[in-house]
């Protein structure tokens, strides 16, 4: 490790040097994130409205979630391999089933929150079901989901990284090339972009969740 | 599905259990590894360094969370360590420590793991003894207990269910952080897989699989056991991780 050429943690030159390259993952890493975050909680909305209206499937959901979330990325990208070959969409599969548990549950929890005399006043004033699940207790779960999409977003950038294994693990493919030639700056300044980008995407969820609930801000200013 | 036939190949194969020359292997220096090519062998490995990992974080988390929860100060702490180490990547982790004088292996990857299994124990502990009832605290110091005696004979037993259950996480995450170890050259049963995708033998990929996934769901089901037959009675419901 103690070779004579300079090795720095922190390089502006190989940031400008590398720029197509780092920006390429960046771009790959931003996507599949986004992509995989979008179909889990697409995937998690129905289920955990399911869980909810059918008593006795909540268990076995919850359940079958928390089984596959278990199972390490490592070797759900190993299970998957063999059969989505190398690449993008045993990537994809896999976020989108570590982020399913962490959605059903949030939503699921905050579904079941919402206060009873609420559903009663809008049963009252003759909401159908439908209206009533969009209206009034989503509205009010709200707050829930957003904290269960927050925590599926940030770790799913972390774990994209795995998807080294199978070739396509965006900022990952960096450190660990980095790691294969001890190049000190291409790990460092991709293990700092993965965080950065989880805070921005965290601090934008949060954002778009002020926006979304004008009426939360109006209650912490009162 | 000749991948399955593969799998089955390979898991029935005896030497691949045993190794082709036994558990362990001599090293240079007159020493001793784990041998890589014995399933019986990586496993123990993979147990060793997922151990060596939950107690070296129990050893600081648990008596720092029970301190601070007690006090019932550093809330925002606990929560920023756990925010922070779920966005930290643990590829992140472990290449940055290759790359520095902390170097690559197995003891870099326990530092590692270790880490990781920090915030668990840490919030889990801070909460329970938190969020024991005032009014038992302040019953118990008007019968004459000391600080210390509080802290051990009443919060303790009542933080308890949340505490094991600290540890119940953190135990099953680093048995599925640790086959990452095979990334950067270390030992454990992510080797197989590792091994199996760089020589394109899925079977093997598969069954390294199947093998990650079973230690996991073991030791989370024992580590379940253990946590049940450890809690008093009376406190066995409705105790669930905070984190």
């Amino acid at each position: 490790m103690h070779s004579a050429a300079p090795n720095p943690w922190l390089s502006w030159r190989y940031v400008e040097s590398n720029w197509s390259e780092i920006s390429h993952q960046l771009g790959i890493h931003t996507t599949l994130t986004l992509e995989a975050v979008a179909i889990a909680f697409a995937l998690a909305f129905p289920l955990a409205v399911l869980a909810r209206n059918v008593r006795w499937l909540t268990r076995p959901i919850l359940g079958t979630a928390s089984v596959l979330y278990t199972i390490p990325s490592l070797a759900l990208f190993a299970l998957l391999a063999p059969f989505t070959g190398i690449g993008r969409t045993t990537v994809l599969i896999g976020l989108v089933t570590y982020a399913l548990l962490v959605l059903v549950r949030n939503i699921l929890t905050g579904l079941e929150g919402v206060d009873p005399d609420i559903v009663d006043a809008a049963r009252g004033l003759g909401y159908s079901r439908g209206k009533m699940l969009f209206a009034v207790e989503v509205p009010n779960a709200l707050p829930s989901i957003v904290a269960g999409l927050r925590i599926a977003t940030v770790t799913t950038v972390a774990l994209v990284t795995v998807g080294v294994v199978v070739g396509y693990g965006g900022l990952g493919q960096l450190m660990f090339r980095g790691f294969q030639s001890s190049y000190r700056a291409q790990i460092a300044t991709s293990s700092l972009l993965c965080v950065a980008l989880a805070l921005v995407l965290d601090l934008a969820i949060v954002a778009a969740a002020r926006a979304a609930m004008p009426w939360a801000r109006r209650r912490r200013a009162a | 599905m000749s991948i399955w036939a593969d799998a089955w190949t390979y898991v029935s194969t005896a030497v691949n259990w045993t190794g082709a020359h036994g558990l362990t292997r001599p090293t240079f220096d007159g020493g001793w590894k784990f041998a890589h090519d014995s399933i019986v062998a990586l496993t123990i490995e993979h147990l060793y360094m997922s151990a060596a990992a939950v107690i070296t974080a129990a050893v600081i988390a648990l008596p720092l969370g029970m301190a601070l929860g007690h006090a019932r100060r550093g809330g925002g702490l606990t929560v920023v360590l756990s925010n922070v180490s779920r966005a930290m990547p643990t590829l992140a982790l472990l290449t940055l420590f290759a790359a520095s004088s902390i170097g690559f292996g197995n003891r870099a990857v326990i530092i590692a793991a270790a880490i990781f299994a920090f915030p668990p124990i840490l919030t889990n502990a801070y909460t329970g003894m938190a969020n024991v009832d005032v009014d038992v605290t302040e019953a118990a110091v008007g019968q004459g207990l000391t600080r210390l005696q509080v802290a051990t004979r009443v919060e303790l037993p009542l933080a308890w269910p949340l505490i094991a259950s600290g540890l119940r996480t953190s135990a099953a995450q680093t048995v599925a952080t640790v086959p990452l170890a095979a990334l950067v050259a270390g030992g454990g049963l992510g080797v197989i897989i590792n091994t199996g995708l760089a020589t394109q033998a899925y079977g093997q990929v598969l069954a390294g699989g199947v093998l990650v996934a079973a230690l996991t769901l073991g030791v989370d089901a024992a580590m379940g056991l253990l946590q049940r037959r450890l809690t008093p009675l009376p406190l066995r419901v409705g105790a669930r991780a905070v984190a």
